[in-house]
């Protein structure tokens, strides 16, 4: 360690003030509080406390809840790719499998976001921000395997562009910039990102009989579509369970566990608690976001139950908490301190509304089988809305008070 | 006091044609005052009829054409247009205008016509040609507001192009319909269409990012 710290001290005078790459002090700051504690103290005389936790700290927490989910999902591409293909292959095989294939698309995220913020601090002259360190890892996380790098650079550079840089920097976005990727993705190029991408099989592979690469959310819409309005009570229930190819593969305690196509970090819900548990012990997360998600959609799901007009809102309500991406984005996605609401009463609204509109497009609109993205990205632009009536009627509850 | 206004109305007669002030009113609208990117006018039609660059430069030929008479016309009536019904008479000589356009779209190019479907009739309410009407054309002579209509057009039509450039070569890889990008194209380049920028969004987002390059470059920030 202390050899690298010589290193870097070494090079101060080259980047600082006169120095041959002044320009580029920012970048060389960056690489120094990535690595060390930054030196700065509470002065002897100073009301400002100074904890160990700064925004770097913070930022690595969540990657760090994020590991479960990520080295759950690497293990469940090799798993996914040698179910369907028929072949038994022991936990490293499968792990490595799944490395291999994630790991391109975490570097080319990393590679293509990093790019785009440093030639933004160069040219405004501020310190790189670390909040793409998130970002950068749940990109990834919600691509499927089979995702071309190409795009996964395209998506991350125009994400990161337009969410973010537009608005000024971290800290500054409206939306959650790693969904901006997606949603960019969903729109511009939805071949390689909807129907069946979500299991790697690789060039000229034969399948075992009847091999469906869908994921249980298109399989429950395909089922309510067929059937309509003559459905028996259990239909969707029972296409989940009744997947010819892989018996069990859609059981409810598969579901939670998440050995099931899709995107590659989001289908374990365990693998979310866990990360949700890293998050709120260490006060990172909002558990009150986390919270009022699930119970939106679980309460929405029971709320479509009572109607029951098909075969999807006939669904059992706790389904919708293992199916899709809910529990991930709950988890990862809605808790962004940026683009979330920031009043207390604020986060409870903004979590409902989300697990509402996830089931709500879910169940309601044919033309998109996942809704937690969409509903996301919908309160990301009215949170500071639903924080304005808060603070709004905060004022107002106090001023009824006031007796002058 | 009768010798000064006499020298300062022999001064305006004698402005040339295209003097300072007048080619100002021209170039203006193109960059510093843009009705699209500076003002945020006429935002739906550069929307709608985005997604190639035939129909948008059609619209924006059109829009210059019927900014430019409407103005014309609505400063030589200008003394005599009651202040309370100006908004209906403004109305009036718009729809004339357009309706003359709609007529030789669909007698001359009839395909760009189905293209463009409502959006050709809407702009009798199109709020850059209502603006320029109320704002300019009702206190100006003849000849400065008809150089203002072909301005605020041609601003509004260089808007158009460049953002129909973009959505048309990024969302099928073509300029005026022929192919450049793409396996089966002129040169052959390996190219995915990329279908945000078929839709309205897409524009959306194209403009966003003028506005951002336009504002940086000229220094503009909103009054707060």
């Amino acid at each position: 360690m202390n050899f690298l710290h010589h290193l870097l001290e070494k090079q101060r005078p080259l980047f600082e003030k006169g120095g041959k790459f002044e320009r580029f002090y920012y970048v060389f700051e960056a690489a120094e509080t990535f690595l060390f504690t930054p030196p700065s103290t509470t002065p002897a005389r100073g009301a400002h406390i100074r904890d160990a936790i700064d925004l770097k700290r913070m930022m690595m927490t969540v990657v760090i809840a994020m590991l479960p989910c990520l080295l759950f999902g690497m293990w469940n591409a090799g798993h996914q790719h040698y179910l369907a293909i028929g072949q038994e292959a022991d936990f490293m095989t499968k792990f490595l499998l799944g490395l291999q294939h994630t790991l391109p698309i975490i570097l080319v995220a990393y590679a293509s976001g990093g790019l785009v913020e440093v030639i933004f601090a160069i040219m405004r002259k501020h310190p790189i921000n670390e909040g793409f360190l998130v970002t950068g890892m749940l990109i990834p996380l919600v691509m499927p395997i089979t995702i071309p790098l190409w795009q996964v650079a395209v998506a991350t550079i125009f994400a990161v562009l337009v969410a973010k840089e537009v608005f000024g920097g971290t800290g500054m976005n409206v939306l959650n910039v790693a969904l901006t990727a997606r949603a960019f993705l969903y729109f511009a190029y939805p071949t390689e990102i909807s129907g069946s991408v979500w299991t790697y099989l690789g060039e000229g592979a034969t399948t075992v009989d009847g091999y469906s690469g869908a994921t249980a959310l298109a399989i429950i819409a395909e089922t309510s579509e067929a059937l309509k309005s003559n459905f028996t009570p259990g239909a969707a229930v029972a296409a989940l369970n009744n997947v010819s190819w892989a018996p069990g593969l859609f059981s409810f305690e598969n579901l939670f566990w998440g050995a099931i196509p899709g995107s590659i970090g989001e289908t374990s819900t365990l693998m979310c608690l866990i990360g949700a548990a890293i998050l709120i012990a260490t006060g990172v997360g909002s558990w009150k976001i986390i919270l009022s998600v699930f119970a939106g959609a679980y309460l929405t799901g029971l709320l479509v139950n009572a109607v029951a007009l098909n075969a999807y809102m006939d669904l059992p309500a706790h389904y919708h908490l293992v199916i899709g991406g809910l529990a991930f984005g709950a988890v990862f996605m809605a808790t962004d301190p940026v683009s979330a609401a920031h009043t207390e009463t604020g986060k409870w609204i903004y979590g409902f509304l989300i697990g509402f509109f996830t089931v709500v497009i879910r169940v309601f609109n044919p033309a998109y089988p996942e809704g937690i993205m969409l509903a996301i990205l919908l309160m990301n632009v009215f949170a500071p809305l639903i924080d304005y009536y808060v603070v709004q009627a905060n004022k107002n509850r106090r001023l009824s008070r006031a007796t002058v | 006091m009768s010798t000064q206004t006499e020298t300062a109305a022999k001064v305006q007669s004698a402005e040339p044609l295209f003097s300072k002030k007048n080619r100002k009113l021209l170039v203006d609208p193109l960059d510093g005052n843009n009705p699209i990117t500076v003002q945020v006018l006429g935002i739906c039609s550069a929307l709608a009829v985005t997604v190639q660059m035939k129909p948008a430069l059609v619209m924006s030929l059109g829009v210059i054409f019927v900014a430019s008479f409407s103005s014309l016309f609505i400063s030589l009536l200008r003394n005599t247009i009651p202040t309370r019904i100006r908004i209906i008479v403004q109305l009036a000589v718009v729809a004339s205008w357009v309706v003359i356009v709609d007529q030789v779209l669909k007698a001359y190019v009839y395909d760009v016509s189905k293209q463009l479907s409502v959006f050709v009739g809407l702009i009798i309410t199109n709020c850059i040609i209502m603006g320029r009407l109320e704002a300019f054309a009702l206190g100006n002579k003849p000849w400065p507001s008809f150089l203002d209509g072909i301005g605020n057009g041609l601003g509004y039509g260089v808007i158009l192009i460049i953002v129909a450039f973009f959505r048309e070569l990024l969302g099928s890889g073509s300029v005026f319909g022929v192919k450049i990008l793409g396996a089966d194209s002129l040169t052959g380049l390996p190219y995915q269409g990329n279908g945000l920028m078929m839709l309205p969004a897409g524009a959306c987002i194209v403009i966003g990012l003028l506005i951002w390059a336009q504002r940086a470059r000229n220094g503009y920030a909103e009054e707060h």
